[in-house]
């Protein structure tokens, strides 16, 4: 029992929060970003695994790293742009379209991958994103060693939930992106173009999304791995309500997903194998479909969420 | 300027046309990354199609294939139809196919008439008890059906490997994570000696037909699409939604349960936690390329099942990943979904002037 307590206590466990939460921060603002423009991205699985392989291979062909992160989020916006023009303009369901962008993005990734590596034994490795391990850091107590194990990927991270956020509440672009995904007809009263500002939202998403698949390849691991993303974009999706659409309860709704995730893993090593590791294993996808249960009577979606606006056309 | 205008009837041979339109671009729109991995294209797909249909066996390789497809994507097409998102058919399939070997593997002692129907309603109930639990969530609190069933997904395929590694283990499989082999007694018959093809086929298609039957000739099938059409007005016509939407639930997850039985006790004779190859999300694609008719389920199965094993064969035989099925498999939804609006709308070409 006291056992299990002293995992908190762990710089180590702390650590291993903001390693798992930081693809979720990435996917959550994503999935958000398209849903508050009305458009439920449905892609988000298989763009995180397309943004991990494809962001893993441009720094293994040579690129560095930071050009690795841009081609992921290129990729994830192209995916972003095929997803908004079958579901904006066209107006087709949103939910089986999102469904066909992972089938072909996750698709895509891996017949790429055989193509590129037919038979290796073990996967190819780069060099990854190295811990920050900044000077001033290392002498805080207990705070030090818990952000001296990140890198800068994570930083990008926190940096993208204070931009979003201030951009998607202090900005005109902010004010008309809400209002697109409330009410569309008032933003084409306003002379603005509802598709082009949810096809921008669900691109820039994408983006977004696509980023956290290129932080398990170049930061959390260096190489690609088959069924590595493994129903961490669902999982996001369910966050996004849980955080209520809002960029900085995406942010503690993926710190407490990661404080449960490393947490499971931690105590699997305690129980010694008396309990199933599958218990424990389940135990964040429970979580999710919990969370999701709980908040969603007073969840406050987006009125126009998953409704195709046509103009002149009520 | 082109504008899209509603149609009030579509004809038939258009849908069917557009299906299998979308087909044929799905396999165009592959030649793409197919010459550009440097493979030859037109060798490929001729292997393709030596794959799927050269042969009388390869052609039962086919439908054997296309077995478990029919039961996904009818449990697809028949939640589809009253808008109910169940994404979550892969992982009712391995409910099912952990009650086949629950109930199928020793436990009951019957002889074969009495058990192989006691396996498959085991295996409906295991699936649609599965999918009950999030239509409850949708219905009492709101909760998105789409996320819980995709979630539950994971949580069924780790239940499976719990119980493989631990109680339901076959201590005589060498430390292997399998099941003990469902009894003879259990087991569905072989339809030609020789051939994987057994008789999950015919109860497929008996299947299709039989929701056919129920979606277009009953009183509960006009609930379940008007549910679909509009829930709200449904309601206020006083129609039972939330029974019509339990009912929904009971056959998706039903299908999707008895495609695990059927791989069970028809193909694989024990259970493993890599038996379906993403055979629930094919499903969707199959009951969108139907465009969610439970008849028009039989063949587009058919053809899902046909790029798989051709893929497979074509694989060997020049070392093609066989990754490049699930391109094809993704590339038809998009590709019939886009058509979907052929059926729809009328595209018509209008001078500027004239708008």
């Amino acid at each position: 029992m006291w056992a299990a307590l002293e995992i908190l206590t762990q710089a180590n466990f702390w650590a291993a929060t903001l390693r798992i939460a930081t693809p979720l921060i990435f996917g959550v603002l994503g999935a958000l970003l398209c849903e508050r423009a009305g458009v439920l991205n449905l892609g988000i699985e298989g763009i995180f695994v397309a943004g991990a392989m494809s962001g893993w291979l441009a720094v293994y062909l040579g690129l560095p790293l930071w050009g690795g992160v841009l081609v992921a989020a290129l990729v994830g916006a192209l995916f972003g742009l095929l997803h908004g023009v079958l579901t904006v303009p066209l107006g087709l369901s949103q939910h089986v379209t999102g469904i066909g962008v992972t089938l072909l993005a996750t698709s895509i990734a891996y017949f790429g991958y055989r193509v590129a590596f037919p038979n290796v034994a073990t996967p190819p490795r780069i060099e990854a994103f190295p811990p920050l391990d900044l000077p001033i850091l290392r002498d805080v107590p207990f705070l030090g060693p818990i952000l001296g194990q990140q890198t800068a990927f994570t930083v990008l991270a926190f940096a993208c939930v204070i931009v979003l956020a201030l951009v998607l509440a202090r900005t005109p672009l902010g004010l008309a992106l809400r209002a697109v995904g409330d009410n569309p007809e008032a933003v084409e009263a306003q002379g603005l173009s509802v598709v082009g500002l949810r096809l921008g939202a669900v691109m820039a998403g994408s983006a977004l999304m696509a980023l956290g698949g290129a932080f398990l390849t170049l930061s959390a691991f260096n190489a690609f791995y088959f069924g590595m993303i493994n129903g961490r974009g669902w999982v996001c999706i369910a966050l996004t309500v849980f955080a209520s659409w809002r960029p900085g309860k995406a942010l503690l709704g993926a710190l407490l997903f990661g404080a449960l995730d490393a947490y499971q893993l931690r105590l699997q090593t305690i129980t010694g194998g008396a309990v199933p590791s599958q218990i424990f294993l389940m135990l964040p996808y429970l979580f999710s479909i919990a969370a999701l249960v709980l908040v969603a009577r007073r969840a406050d979606y987006p009125r126009a969420l998953m409704k195709p606006y046509f103009k002149g056309q009520r | 300027m082109i504008r899209f205008v509603p149609r009030e009837r579509t004809p038939v041979w258009l849908t069917l046309a557009v299906s299998v339109g979308a087909g044929l671009v799905a396999l165009l729109l592959t030649a793409i990354p197919l010459a550009l991995s440097g493979a030859p294209v037109l060798q490929s797909f001729l292997f393709m199609v030596q794959g799927a249909a050269g042969s009388g066996f390869a052609f039962a390789e086919t439908l054997t294939r296309a077995t478990p497809l029919i039961f996904t994507g009818l449990a697809a097409a028949v939640a589809f139809r009253a808008k109910l998102w169940n994404i979550g058919a892969e992982g009712q399939l391995y409910a099912g196919a952990l009650a086949t070997v629950a109930l199928g593997a020793g436990l009951l002692d019957l002889p074969s008439y009495l058990l192989v129907p006691t396996v498959l309603v085991g295996a409906a109930l295991a699936g649609a008890a599965l999918l009950l639990v999030p239509v409850f969530f949708k219905m009492r609190f709101g909760a998105d059906e789409v996320v819980v069933t995709l979630l539950l997904n994971f949580v069924v395929l780790l239940f499976v490997q719990m119980m493989l590694e631990g109680p339901m283990k076959d201590e005589m499989a060498l430390g292997w994570p399998q099941s003990a082999p469902v009894l003879d007694e259990a087991t569905l018959p072989k339809l030609v000696p020789g051939l994987r093809l057994h008789w999950g086929l015919v109860l497929a298609v008996a299947c299709a037909i039989g929701l056919h039957v129920l979606i277009t000739r009953t009183v509960w099938g006009f609930r379940i699409r008007a549910v679909g059409e509009n829930a709200r007005a449904a309601r206020y016509a006083g129609l039972p939604v939330s029974k019509a939407m339990a009912l929904v639930g009971l056959l998706s997850g039903g299908l999707a349960g008895l495609a695990g039985a059927s791989e069970v006790a028809g193909l694989k004779g024990y259970l493993t936690a890599d038996l379906s190859p993403g055979f629930g999300y094919a499903g969707i694609v199959v009951a969108t390329l139907a465009n969610l008719s439970p008849l028009g389920v039989v063949p587009a199965a058919v053809f899902i099942a046909a790029v798989f094993v051709g893929a497979d064969s074509m694989s060997r035989a020049i070392g093609v990943s066989n990754y490049l099925a699930d391109l094809v498999v993704a590339l038809s939804l998009l590709s019939v979904l886009v058509g979907g609006l052929l059926t729809r709308f009328r595209i018509v070409l209008v001078r500027r002037e004239a708008a």
